[in-house]
C-alpha cells in the first residue's frame, strides 16, 4: 500500500513539467534558451517528458557568443539531432560584424548577448523565453518569479513583479511583451546534479574532472584555450579540474576536482562551501548588485 | 574518446533521494529578528556558503556593523539594502537529511499583505516571530490571520530574542497562552509555539541549555518532523486538464491524452470519471508518464491520462468521480485579497479569472464587506477594495468555474484575478 509520498526530486519534476505544459498550452510562440550547459539540458529532458510521447512543441535557441568549449557546441549539436527539436542560433559574433552590439575592449561577451537575445526575441515574435536560472543562484534571483513579466524593451522591474499564487501562473503579454519562464526556480544545484544522475541525463565531458592546462587568476584556474591569453607574468601550468557551469569558455573558470562521475560531483557538491557561480563565474563578481542589473536590462 | 560521458547504471541507490518536500512561509520584520533566523537556518544547515558569507562579513564591516548582520543575506534587490527592508518574496533554500526546504520569505509590514498573501499560498507550514520584549503585536495577529485565511496546515509561533528577557519561561508563558486565546478565533489547525534566540542559536538547531523549562522540539527539529503527508487532499479526484497531448505521427496515429497535475484524490485505471462541464462519463484506460504507465496517481504528479472513450476534452475541463464532483457555478463567493496598486476593486469592475487551468471573465456583483485584518472587524459600508485590503466579494462569471470551498481543497478553491487592460494580476480569490 502505498503513503502517497514522493521524493523532493519527484515533486520538482512534477512541477517542472507542469510549467511547461503551461506555457505550451497558454503562450503563442515559446522557446527554449539552449546553451548546452547543464540546467538548459535538464530544462530540454524536462520538455520531452511533459509532452511525450509527442515532440517537444517548441524550438531551442542558442544566443551563441562564439567564445564556447568545442565540447559543449558538440554536444548542443548532437542533443539536438537526438531530440528532433528545431534549433536557432542568434550569433553575437554577427551582431559585432553587422555593427548591432560592440565588443567590450575586455573581449568579454556576456553582457552584449542582452541585445542579441532581445533581437532575436522580436524577430521570431517569441512571448515565452523559458531559462534555466535557479532562485538558489544569486540572491536577485532569489526574488524572481517562475514567470516574469519582461516589457516591451524586455526588461525586468523587480519592484512591480505581478504576485505569483498558488500554482495559477499569469502567462498573459501583450505584442511585443515576453514571458521568461523558469522551470528550474526551485531547483538548487545539488538537485539538478541528483536529477541528472537518477535519469541517466548524458552531460558534456567539461562537466567531469581532467588535466588541464590552466592559469591562475585571483584564485580562479582557468584553462588556457584560444580565448584565454597569457598576459605578462602568468604561467601555465596542470591541474586536474571540471567545470560547476559552463559559460564562455574565457570567463567560465574551473575548480580543482577528482570527480570522473556523477556520483563524485554529487558528493563534491554536497561537500563544497563555495557557490557554483561564486567559485567559477568572473563575471558575476562585478558588483554587490551585478546580476540585478544585467537582469533588468533583460539578461536571461 | 567520447565527449560525453553517460553515469553507470548501477550507481542509482546512492543518488535516491527520498526526502521529502516542505515549504514554509515566513512572515515579520526586521526587527522581529527573522533574517537572522533564517540567516542562522542557512548557516548552521550549511546550506550558506563561504562567500556568500564573506561577502555579508565584507558588507557589514564596512557599515560599521557590530556583528555580521544577517538580513544582508536575504535582502537581494538593490533598494531592500538601501532602504533596510524587505520589500518582496524571496525564496531559500535548503535541506537536512531529513526533509528539503523551501522558505518563502516574505516581509512584514502592513503595505506588504500581498507578499505575505503569496508567500502563504503554497506554504505547507507558516513560521511567525515575535519579540519576546515586546509580545503579541498588531502585526503578529494579522499574520496568524492571513495563514489561517490561506489555510496553512501548520503555524509555529517562535517568541525571538529570549536571551533578552534572561530565558524567562513566565514571560514566554504569558506570550503563548495570548496566542493560543487568538488562535482559538481563527482556523488554526496544528499550532505549536516555541521559545528561541536566533542570535545566539538558543532552541533553532539545537535545545538550548538555557531554557531547560522548555520540553518541545528545537525550531528545525520540528520542521523536519512535522507530519505533512495528512495535509493533502485524498479523497476527492480533481484532475483540471491542462493540454491535449495528440503526436500526430504514425505510431500514436490514435493517441489522445490529457495532460495535467493532480489537483486532489487519488485515480487509478479503470476508474469511472465524470468530464465536466459537459456531465459526460469514461473510464480510466491508462495513466501514463515519460517514464511509464502507474497503477495510481495522486497529487502533486503531472500525468497524462486516457480515456476508454473518445469524448471532446479540451483545456480547463475537468475529471472527477461521478458520485463526487465539484460545485458547477457561475456565482462565485470569494474572499478576495487586492493586491494591485493603480486601480481599486469596484462593483461593476470586469476582469479575467483564472481558475485551476480554466480562464473565465467575471463582473463583480457586490462587495458585502471589507474586513480589517488587525481587528477582523466588518466594514459593510465598503464598495472597493484597495491595495492590500481584504474583502468578501461576489463575482458572476461568463462561464461556470468547476470548484470546491478553498477550505476543503487549495487547488480548485482558489482563483487569481487578472486587469484585462495591463494584463496585471491584480488579486487572489479565497472561495467560500
Amino acid at each position: 500500500m502505498s503513503d502517497y509520498r514522493i521524493s523532493h526530486i519527484a515533486a520538482l519534476e512534477a512541477e517542472a513539467i507542469f510549467i511547461f505544459r503551461e506555457v505550451a498550452a497558454t503562450c503563442q510562440r515559446p522557446v527554449l534558451l539552449f546553451s548546452g550547459g547543464k540546467d538548459s539540458i535538464v530544462m530540454l529532458h524536462l520538455a520531452q517528458k511533459a509532452f511525450a510521447p509527442a515532440p517537444v512543441p517548441f524550438p531551442v535557441m542558442h544566443v551563441d557568443t562564439g567564445q564556447n568549449f568545442a565540447e559543449v557546441i558538440d554536444y548542443r549539436d548532437r542533443r539536438v539531432a537526438e531530440t528532433g527539436v528545431q534549433l536557432l542560433v542568434a550569433s553575437v559574433q554577427d551582431a559585432i560584424d553587422r555593427g548591432m552590439v560592440t565588443e567590450p575592449p575586455d573581449g568579454t561577451r556576456n553582457r552584449i548577448q542582452t541585445p542579441v537575445l532581445l533581437e532575436a526575441a522580436e524577430k521570431y515574435q517569441f512571448d515565452a523565453l523559458f531559462g534555466g536560472a535557479r532562485r538558489d543562484e544569486e540572491k536577485a534571483r532569489a526574488k524572481e518569479r517562475v514567470f516574469s513579466f519582461r516589457d516591451d524593451f524586455g526588461q525586468w522591474d523587480p519592484k512591480n513583479q505581478r504576485p505569483e499564487l498558488w500554482n495559477l501562473y499569469n502567462g498573459r503579454v501583450h505584442p511585443g511583451e515576453q514571458i521568461r519562464v523558469f522551470p528550474l526556480s526551485n531547483w538548487t544545484e545539488l538537485d539538478v546534479w541528483r536529477y541528472i544522475g537518477s535519469e541517466s541525463i548524458p552531460l558534456p565531458e567539461v562537466y567531469f574532472a581532467s588535466e588541464r592546462e590552466v592559469v591562475d587568476r585571483g584564485g580562479m584556474l582557468y584553462a588556457v584555450n584560444e580565448f584565454i591569453k597569457l598576459r605578462e607574468g602568468e604561467t601555465v601550468f596542470k591541474e586536474t579540474v571540471r567545470y560547476r557551469t559552463v559559460g564562455d569558455a574565457n570567463l567560465t573558470a574551473g575548480v580543482r576536482s577528482h570527480a570522473t562521475t556523477i556520483d563524485e560531483i554529487i558528493a563534491e557538491v554536497a561537500a563544497t562551501r563555495v557557490t557554483e557561480r561564486g567559485a567559477t563565474r568572473g563575471d558575476d563578481k562585478t558588483s554587490e548588485a551585478a546580476m540585478e542589473d544585467r537582469k533588468r536590462e533583460g539578461y536571461f | 574518446m567520447t565527449d560525453t560521458m553517460s553515469p553507470p547504471e548501477d550507481s542509482r541507490v546512492s543518488r535516491e533521494d527520498t526526502h521529502e518536500l516542505l515549504r514554509f512561509a515566513t512572515a515579520g520584520s526586521v526587527d522581529d529578528g527573522k533574517s537572522t533566523l533564517i540567516g542562522r537556518l542557512l548557516y548552521d544547515s550549511k546550506a550558506l556558503f563561504d562567500d556568500q558569507w564573506d561577502a555579508v562579513e565584507a558588507v557589514s564591516a564596512g557599515r560599521g556593523d557590530e556583528y555580521t548582520d544577517l538580513a544582508l543575506l536575504t535582502d537581494g534587490l538593490r533598494s531592500e539594502r538601501e532602504q533596510g527592508i524587505t520589500i518582496d518574496v524571496a525564496y531559500r533554500y535548503f535541506s537536512t537529511p531529513e526533509r528539503k526546504f523551501i522558505i518563502a520569505d516574505t516581509p512584514g509590514h502592513i503595505q506588504y499583505t500581498r507578499n505575505m498573501v503569496t508567500g502563504a499560498s503554497t506554504a505547507d507550514l507558516a513560521l511567525i516571530l515575535v519579540d519576546a520584549r515586546k509580545g503579541l503585536v498588531e502585526q503578529s495577529r494579522r499574520h496568524a490571520f492571513l495563514c489561517s485565511l490561506l489555510r496553512v496546515p501548520h503555524m509555529v509561533l517562535c517568541v525571538n530574542k529570549m536571551d533578552l528577557v534572561d530565558y524567562d519561561e513566565a514571560v514566554f508563558k504569558q506570550i503563548e497562552n495570548e496566542f493560543k486565546a487568538f488562535a482559538t478565533k481563527l482556523e488554526v489547525p496544528d499550532l505549536t509555539v516555541i521559545p528561541i534566540s536566533a542570535l545566539k542559536g538558543d532552541n533553532v538547531v539545537n535545545r538550548s541549555e538555557h531554557m531547560p523549562w522548555f520540553q518541545g522540539p528545537s525550531l528545525l527539529h520540528h520542521l523536519e518532523k512535522v507530519h505533512i503527508a495528512s495535509d493533502r487532499n485524498l479523497v476527492d479526484v480533481r484532475f483540471p486538464v491542462q493540454h491535449v497531448i495528440r503526436p500526430h505521427s504514425s505510431d500514436n496515429h490514435d493517441y489522445r491524452g490529457y495532460a495535467g497535475q493532480i489537483a486532489s484524490g487519488v485515480m487509478k485505471p479503470g476508474d469511472d470519471v465524470t468530464v465536466l462541464p459537459s456531465g459526460f462519463t469514461s473510464k480510466i484506460a491508462s495513466i501514463e508518464t515519460a517514464d511509464g504507465p502507474l497503477d495510481e496517481a495522486f497529487p502533486p504528479l503531472s500525468v497524462t491520462v486516457r480515456l476508454e472513450d473518445e469524448l471532446d476534452v479540451s483545456r480547463g475541463d475537468m475529471l472527477c468521480r461521478p458520485g463526487n464532483q465539484p460545485r458547477v457555478s457561475q456565482d462565485i463567493e470569494a474572499m478576495v485579497c487586492w493586491m494591485d496598486e493603480a486601480r481599486p476593486l469596484r462593483v461593476r469592475g470586469k476582469y479575467a479569472i483564472k481558475h485551476t487551468t480554466a480562464d473565465v471573465r467575471a463582473i463583480v456583483k457586490d462587495v458585502q464587506y471589507q474586513l480589517d485584518v488587525n481587528t477582523l472587524h466588518r466594514d459593510e459600508s465598503a464598495n472597493e477594495l484597495r491595495l492590500n485590503e481584504i474583502g468578501r466579494v461576489t463575482f458572476r462569471t461568463t462561464k461556470p468555474l468547476l470548484c470546491d470551498d478553498y477550505r476543503r481543497n487549495r487547488s480548485t478553491g482558489g482563483f487569481i484575478v487578472i486587469d484585462e487592460a495591463d494584463n496585471r494580476t491584480v488579486a487572489a480569490g479565497i472561495i467560500v
